[in-house]
């Protein structure tokens, strides 16, 4: 079971949502967290793993070799990305526009062009205290391209299907975000009731739809009605998982590194209830999972 | 003319919420100088929401090319999928016997295009959002609209960003006013290409210390001048203190710090600047001597 925890927004509680959600779910089974947030991770942070592996996350980028190069020009012509120029009497490549396909490597007439990694960020992976198989990906400063790094940090780790992962997404709603999204069996969406949050829902809602992936939202920090949200909800029926209350004790400990069960222990039992009923949907027997949640609008 | 960008690295610390205000105080009578904003985080675009635009006139943004198959030449070798490493290429749906290209997962590389015996694919340019420049009662706003999980937001950024400025040129507009997306990766790259200073919104969380120190490497890694200000500043005094020591290790000046003041969230309820819906709140009043040190540093700047 893969589940992504993304926003549109930035600040909204991804990260929060994610790492309380990896430390109930590890006491039901094995939990691999994966911090896609590459330009800014901090799952890391809260659930303080001992990073044991660490490799260069890599584009392979051409080199050309001058001896056979015949300066035909043939691999500038193929590059989408403007990555080749031919500048006097030899190629130049411009490894931050590379997107690494290797189209020019095939396309060389001569065969001139090999491959050699340009590290653009690095991979670390570990156990976290509580058993959490904890992995992230870092884009390394003034890089531009975050997609590649996330795409190799899926690959890197490959959890048993019996596994949950929980992908903690970047902000935003671009490239990166698909990226982090893809093979995903569930999507929880992480909102706040003001225009900004409901701005960005859309736009998240916009890409699961088209993605095909199921969906549930977690409001945060609700302050009274937003009735704008509610409309917008129930007309697109994605259904509200957990609202979770305005509430500064909250902030203060999310400062302070703490995960949500920290703050409000109660939180454990709700997020593994959340998880049973609404994602999974195999409900604790005898426990009704709804009425359980139509209660919570508060603190459990 | 001067641009400023404002970025934070870690999201949701307040960057849209102080650009309004800036927006606000540079359209207040006498204000000087006057400003153009942009909103360069074309993603999770915002800033309209608070600054309500009058009118607006929409362009079309077309951005990459996607590869597409002719399904009546394809003959299902599956020469494609061999080049592909974006694992883009599947059995057609409604004909297994050929291939298919899932838009979502193709990069624009062109590969498959080379690769086909039978001439099968071609490349397909896309229409990957709109930008818009949009009269507000603040002066005038540039912004984007990419489409959700589109690619190319680095490049939205910059051509918005270049509207702003020949437009800012045309009106002797003096300053650029940029609210930035939030991370450290392409559409920040392109966000602060160019800018005369960058204004830190940063919080006292570990997260957002942590995420600051990767925005200031940044900024300084494309020796973009900057500034610090602290949001929500008394949410955790520790923090606070941490940010100030990292603030003057780098020998970055900070601005200012706002409290944690109820007022922001409620006047982003009410879609207005702070400074507009609560002029005497206890952070409608740091924000303005933020904006009035900003004006000060900008100023000094042209000597």
């Amino acid at each position: 079971m893969k589940i992504a925890i993304a926003s549109g927004k930035g600040g909204t509680g991804k990260t929060t949502i994610a790492t309380s959600m990896a430390l109930s779910l590890v006491e039901i089974g094995k939990v691999v967290y994966l911090d896609c947030d590459v330009e800014a991770p901090n799952g890391h942070l809260f659930l303080k793993p001992e990073f044991t592996r660490t490799q260069d996350a890599v584009i392979r980028i051409p080199q050309i070799q001058a001896d056979r190069c015949t300066l035909c020009g043939k691999c500038v012509e193929v590059c989408q990305f403007h990555a080749l120029a031919k500048v006097g009497k030899t190629i130049m490549v411009f490894p931050q526009l590379c997107h690494g396909c290797g189209s020019c490597t095939w396309n060389c007439p001569e065969g001139a062009i090999f491959e050699v990694p340009n590290p653009i960020g690095v991979l670390e992976s570990g156990v976290t205290p509580g058993e959490i198989h904890f992995s992230r990906g870092q884009l390394t400063i003034s890089e531009p391209m975050a997609t590649p790094i996330i795409r190799q940090l899926k690959r890197h780790e490959q959890p048993p299907d019996t596994a949950v992962v929980i992908l903690d997404a970047p902000p935003g709603a671009s490239c990166s975000v698909v990226e982090t999204l893809r093979g995903c069996d569930y999507a929880l969406l992480v909102t706040e009731p003001t225009p900004f949050g409901l701005h960005d829902l859309k736009q998240m809602q916009g890409i699961v739809q088209e993605m095909h992936i199921p969906a549930g939202v977690i409001i945060n920090r609700v302050n009274g009605e937003y009735k704008e949200l509610d409309d917008y909800l129930a007309e697109k029926n994605l259904p509200v998982l957990l609202r979770i209350p305005y509430d500064r004790r909250i902030a203060e400990g999310v400062a302070r590194g703490k995960t949500l069960q920290q703050i409000y222990p109660e939180y454990r039992i709700t997020l593994q209830v959340l998880y049973e009923t609404f994602i999974v949907e195999k409900p604790i027997p005898g426990f009704s999972g709804e009425a359980f949640f139509d209660e919570t609008t508060c603190h459990p | 003319m001067r641009q400023l960008v404002i970025l934070s690295g870690k999201g949701g610390t307040g960057k849209t919420s102080i650009g309004a205000v800036f927006a606000h105080l540079q359209s207040v009578a006498d204000s000087k100088p006057r400003a153009v904003m942009v909103d360069a985080d074309v993603d999770a675009a915002n800033l309209s929401l608070v600054l309500k635009p009058d009118q607006s006139e929409r362009s079309e943004f077309w951005g990459g090319s996607l590869a597409e198959i002719d399904t009546t030449l394809c003959t299902g070798c599956e020469s494609c999928k061999a080049v592909c490493r974006y694992d883009a290429i599947f059995p057609n749906p409604n004909d297994g016997n050929i291939c298919w290209i899932d838009p979502v997962a193709c990069d624009g590389c062109a590969a498959c295009v080379y690769a086909c015996p039978t001439d099968a694919i071609k490349m397909v340019v896309q229409q990957e959002g709109y930008w818009f420049k949009s009269e507000t009662p603040y002066g005038t706003l540039f912004h984007a609209e990419l489409f959700p999980g589109r690619e190319n937001s680095g490049k939205l950024v910059t051509l918005v960003k270049q509207h702003a400025r020949l437009w800012a040129e045309d009106t002797s507009t003096s300053l650029v006013i940029i609210d930035g997306p939030p991370g450290i990766g392409c559409p920040v790259i392109s966000a602060c290409a160019g800018a005369d200073l960058g204004l830190i919104v940063t919080e006292p969380s570990l997260a957002g210390l942590h995420d600051l120190i990767r925005i200031q490497a940044t900024l300084h890694h494309f020796r973009v001048p900057q500034v610090i200000c602290i949001n929500k500043a008394d949410i955790y005094t520790e923090g606070a203190r941490q940010i100030r020591e990292f603030a003057l290790e780098k020998g970055v000046q900070i601005l200012g710090e706002i409290p944690f003041d109820e007022s922001i969230s409620h006047s982003m309820l009410m879609g207005s600047p702070v400074t507009e819906a609560y002029p005497q709140a206890q952070a409608s009043r740091t924000i303005e001597k933020i904006w009035e040190q900003t004006v000060k540093l900008l100023t000094s700047l042209d000597g």
